[in-house]
């Protein structure tokens, strides 16, 4: 990992980056600000719209089995535009848990989740996880019960993934959009699931 | 173009038992070494997509390869593998990457 802030000249694949990105701006094929524009999407876009799926499948049994069946189609049914995408939703039971890796790079469905946090795409991450998922979990403070099967997902070609988590109890009641808070890019990544914040406790205590 | 020339006839299907081939040929390869010479179950069938391998030369990947989701038993996986006999690890397999 390279130290922020110190000065490190570019390496052979940077350079060539700058200078492909520089004959296309000076070429007209794109400018500056679209490439900026583009950039700044992507940075911005977090893990909500996947949020929002699972939130929507917990409540319509219906539009569940149309996400399992088709990943792709319940996102663009939310009006959430995956171009290319071809999406696997992963469902997590009381028998299975399922968690998400790309062993060769960092296959992650940006459209849905956003960019892939930096330990996604760690080599201790994907070299771990498809041969100790459990102890990889309980690191990430995630303890699987023995009885569950682990089910690890290598996106190694052109598939992509995303779990469907269980439902957490005492969320009868909640409307979608609180139900969506609950589901975290880790959840939905398999690192995690969702839990209760603490906080909504002491409320209902007082 | 033909139709043949543009896909792969697919050979298997959800539920049957495959291989891996044990290969190890230069270039980019979507087969994570360590899975190839394992058995697994079709889990699905994902469609037919360019072969990577020939895309990654500049080619057009033609005829598209049928795409597969592999289960395999962590334990066949693993040598000493730690964790519940149940678990399993799921991959994609190019049919040309199947032994008969």
């Amino acid at each position: 990992m390279k130290q922020a802030g110190r000065y490190e000249p570019y390496s052979y694949f940077q350079l060539m980056e700058v200078s492909l990105r520089e004959l296309l701006v000076e070429k007209g094929v794109v400018t500056d600000d679209a490439i900026a524009g583009a950039m700044a999407a992507m940075r911005a876009r977090g893990p909500e719209r996947g949020a929002a799926m699972v939130a929507h499948a917990w409540l319509d049994p219906a539009y569940k089995a149309r996400m399992l069946a088709d990943g792709s189609r319940a996102a663009e049914e939310l009006g959430f535009e995956v171009p290319g995408l071809r999406l696997i939703v992963v469902e997590n039971t009381s028998q299975a848990h399922n968690v998400i890796v790309c062993t060769l790079c960092s296959c992650y469905p940006r459209m849905l989740l956003g960019l892939p946090p930096e330990w996604y795409k760690s080599r201790p991450y994907r070299s771990r996880v498809v041969r100790e998922p459990r102890k990889v979990l309980a690191e990430f403070g995630t303890k699987i019960s023995p009885k569950l099967k682990i089910r690890v997902h290598d996106s190694n070609a052109d598939m992509r993934y995303m779990v469907l988590p269980l439902r957490p109890e005492g969320t009868e009641g909640w409307s979608e959009a609180r139900l969506a808070t609950l589901v975290t890019r880790d959840c939905l990544i398999g690192v995690a699931v969702p839990t209760l914040p603490k906080i909504s406790k002491t409320r209902k205590s007082k | 173009m033909s139709l043949e020339k543009l896909r792969s006839v697919p050979l298997y299907n959800a539920g049957d038992r495959v291989r891996v081939r044990k290969a190890a040929p230069l270039g980019h390869i979507r087969t994570p070494y360590y899975i190839r010479g394992h058995a697994g179950v079709v889990e699905r069938v994902c469609g037919a997509f360019p072969n990577p391998e020939e895309l990654a030369q500049q080619r057009d990947g033609l005829p598209a390869q049928p795409l597969y989701r592999v289960r395999f038993r962590q334990q066949d996986v693993w040598p000493g593998y730690r964790g519940s006999v149940s678990d399993v690890i799921e991959l994609e397999i190019f049919q040309h990457w199947i032994e008969a």
